[in-house]
């Protein structure tokens, strides 16, 4: 439900002005609810992150985040997956 | 990871049955400058509190949608985890709050002029609204006001 609710959050934020991007743990909602930018993590729910106490790590995933506010000729809905492997910082997937 | 097959057969059984929210339009505001001058919000819906406000009440019918506002300067070690789902393990949240909560990494894009400054307030959410229709009636929208009020640019919305 967790993803069902930063995706709304994040539509009411667009229609006020501001430009957001919205972590997703469940592709499978993301695609149903359709936030406006999302990316989509392969990590298990709890680690939205990737890991904690790893600054590295999750500097990848934010940055890849911070790429789709960047991406000019995009058009909602964006749903795009961080792959852990093409990040620098990041060290894959958890088990 | 990614599917509902990382929880028990009960709460994907719910998953599976639940009429998701579909955003249909979906709103867009494109970013109009670089993000070297934008102001960032972190939206949690970890169900992060302070020690001075109310914890999220697991016990209301639908959910708990309200929200609390965590000041820019809070200290990690100040969060109190109030989400109280069985269905993810909490323990990566207990040892660093930046996992669900991002707040010094968010000092360090700052610090590096990734992102150009952050809100002077930050949003708090408890993700487990199964009946949305209040949140996105009116505290959601009460939440945008909140940062668009302080020249909030870019959001970055983050679930557990």
């Amino acid at each position: 439900m967790c993803n069902q609710t930063v995706s709304l959050v994040a539509a009411e934020m667009e229609r006020k002005g501001i430009s957001t991007v919205a972590i997703q743990l469940l592709r499978k909602v993301a695609e149903k609810v359709r936030p406006p930018r999302a990316l989509f993590v392969p990590f298990r729910h709890g680690y939205p992150l990737d890991a904690p106490g790893e600054p590295a790590r999750q500097h990848a995933v934010l940055d890849a985040a911070l790429r789709l506010l960047e991406t000019r000729d995009a058009s909602a809905p964006v749903l795009v997956d961080f792959e852990p492997e093409l990040n620098p910082g990041s060290r894959g997937a958890h088990p | 990871m990614g599917e509902f097959n990382e929880f028990s057969i009960t709460v994907r059984a719910v998953l599976g049955a639940y009429r998701w929210r579909r955003i249909d339009p979906v709103p867009w505001t494109p970013l109009e400058k670089p993000l070297s001058e934008c102001r960032l919000a972190l939206v949690s819906s970890a169900g992060f509190v302070l020690p001075d406000q109310q914890p999220f009440d697991e016990s209301l019918r639908g959910g708990d949608f309200s929200y609390r506002r965590i000041p820019s300067d809070v200290e990690g070690s100040e969060f109190i985890d109030t989400h109280r789902s069985e269905s993810f393990d909490h323990t990566g949240l207990g040892s660093d709050p930046n996992l669900a909560f991002p707040i010094d990494r968010a000092r360090e894009l700052v610090a590096s002029g990734r992102i150009g400054s952050l809100a002077r307030s930050h949003l708090s959410f408890m993700g487990s609204i199964t009946a949305p229709g209040r949140l996105v009636r009116d505290t959601a929208p009460e939440a945008a006001s909140l940062l668009a009020h302080d020249s909030v640019d870019i959001a970055l919305l983050i679930p557990v």
